[in-house]
């Protein structure tokens, strides 16, 4: 054989995983890693803008992210910096520094799900109230509208938010067992909340000390049964003398 | 090609696979014999690369390029920015380099040997020339040197090759 030919006998392909780790690379597709959730195994996609869905581990969970994205997925382990991020993030149902990529959504939405991520654990806050937090005071529909798209629920926990007249309402990953499930864990007693809800109770006011807050805020929580004096509306509470509490903003709901 | 090259002009993200598909082999099989070890990163990034500036490209110069060429243009680059980082690292990190899992053939092993043998420009032309199986005119632009060059770097490059095959079985 000749120098030439035994030159051009070198040829190789490139060992297995060289495209998808190119695909991955340009962002032409997202890599996807499983992990467990209170309310199951979820797959979490991510691409070099951050983290983009969070999913039921469910069949035809690919099919879903292609229709939504218009990209491929990839089952690859997250970029070494973000995998503690991940797992404390689905954990305390907040992004943290966890990149988030939320191009997949409007300028609008961005907005109201930054301010929904930053809803403490364990409380919830109605569609109404974070309308007015984002300066769209009335545009509780589109936060409706945004809740239900949410690219990354758990994430961006827009299972702490509920319906304007305080029912817990519905959620996008698994319908609303999932919400009141989540809600559970992180000690939110959502049956006491429906309750509540049920008997058109809005908020809740301290005797003492003459404040009120959404039912779920941990001020309101720490008022002794013989304090508590529950109100219908802000007008209701603002009329009985009660200032509004300056954590959970019950005046704007 | 230039029916790639026009693909991807009018739909990028629809039909880089395609070149991904193109060019896979000739980039590894070259950056392999001239990077080493490396070359499994360095070919990844090397697309990469492609992909962020052909996004930054409109149209027409998309459609104009000489796609073999421009995509190696890339890949030396990269092969020499990476030697000259991992000249400056201390010998120590040099020690635990990651080395192949898959034992190669003795036969490779030789052939990089003897191709490690040659000096850096001649080693270029041959590899590009017949390892990868680029033309002349495409080597010499893509290194930027004139074709009469490259040629007599892939000559004297093959005559150093029989000398050390000769010196081997002697």
């Amino acid at each position: 054989m000749s120098i030439e030919q035994e030159l051009s006998g070198l040829r190789r392909d490139p060992p297995a995983g060289h495209d998808e780790a190119v695909m991955l690379g340009t962002g032409l597709a997202d890599g996807f890693s499983t992990y467990e959730s209170p309310i199951g195994a979820v797959v979490v996609t991510f691409n070099p803008a951050g983290v983009s869905s969070v999913d039921l581990a469910t069949e035809g969970f690919a099919e879903r992210f292609i229709e939504r994205f218009g990209r491929r997925s990839i089952e690859a382990a997250a970029p070494r910096a973000w995998r503690g991020g991940i797992e404390r993030a689905l954990e305390n149902g907040t992004p943290g520094k966890l990149p988030v990529d939320f191009r997949s959504v409007s300028g609008f939405q961005k907005s109201v799900l930054e301010q929904a991520a930053a809803i403490p654990r364990g409380e919830v806050r109605p569609y109404s109230w974070l309308a007015t937090q984002v300066g769209k005071p009335g545009a509780t529909r589109a936060v409706g509208t945004t809740m239900a798209r949410n690219p990354v629920p758990l994430i961006v926990p827009c299972h702490r938010v509920v319906r304007a007249d305080g029912r817990i309402g519905a959620y996008s990953l698994g319908g609303a067992q999932n919400k009141l499930a989540l809600l559970a864990v992180e000690g939110a007693d959502p049956e006491r909340l429906e309750a509540l809800a049920g008997r058109g109770v809005r908020f809740l006011g301290s005797g003492t000390t003459r404040i009120f807050c959404h039912p779920s805020c941990r001020h309101a929580r720490r008022i002794g049964d013989s304090h508590l004096i529950e109100f219908r509306s802000t007008r209701d509470a603002q009329n009985a003398g009660f200032r509004p509490c300056s954590v959970c903003e019950p005046e704007t709901s | 090609m230039e029916e790639l090259a026009s693909r991807l002009a009018s739909d990028l993200d629809a039909s880089f696979p395609d070149l991904v598909n193109a060019f896979r082999r000739d980039l590894y099989s070259g950056l392999r014999n001239l990077s080493g070890n490396d070359a499994e990163d360095l070919t990844q990034e090397a697309f990469i690369r492609a992909y962020r500036a052909l996004a930054g490209y409109d149209g027409t110069r998309i459609r104009n390029l000489q796609l073999r060429g421009w995509i190696w243009t890339i890949a030396l680059n990269l092969g020499r920015n990476h030697a000259r980082s991992r000249a400056r690292r201390p010998t120590v990190t040099l020690a635990h380099e990651p080395t192949h899992s898959d034992p190669e053939p003795a036969d490779t092993e030789a052939w990089g040997r003897r191709i490690g043998a040659l000096s850096p420009r001649q080693r270029r032309a041959v590899v590009l020339r017949h390892v990868v199986g680029l033309s002349y005119a495409e080597i010499a632009a893509t290194t930027d040197s004139p074709e009469g060059t490259v040629k007599a770097d892939v000559h004297r490059g093959l005559a150093r090759l029989r000398t050390i095959i000769e010196e081997e079985t002697r």
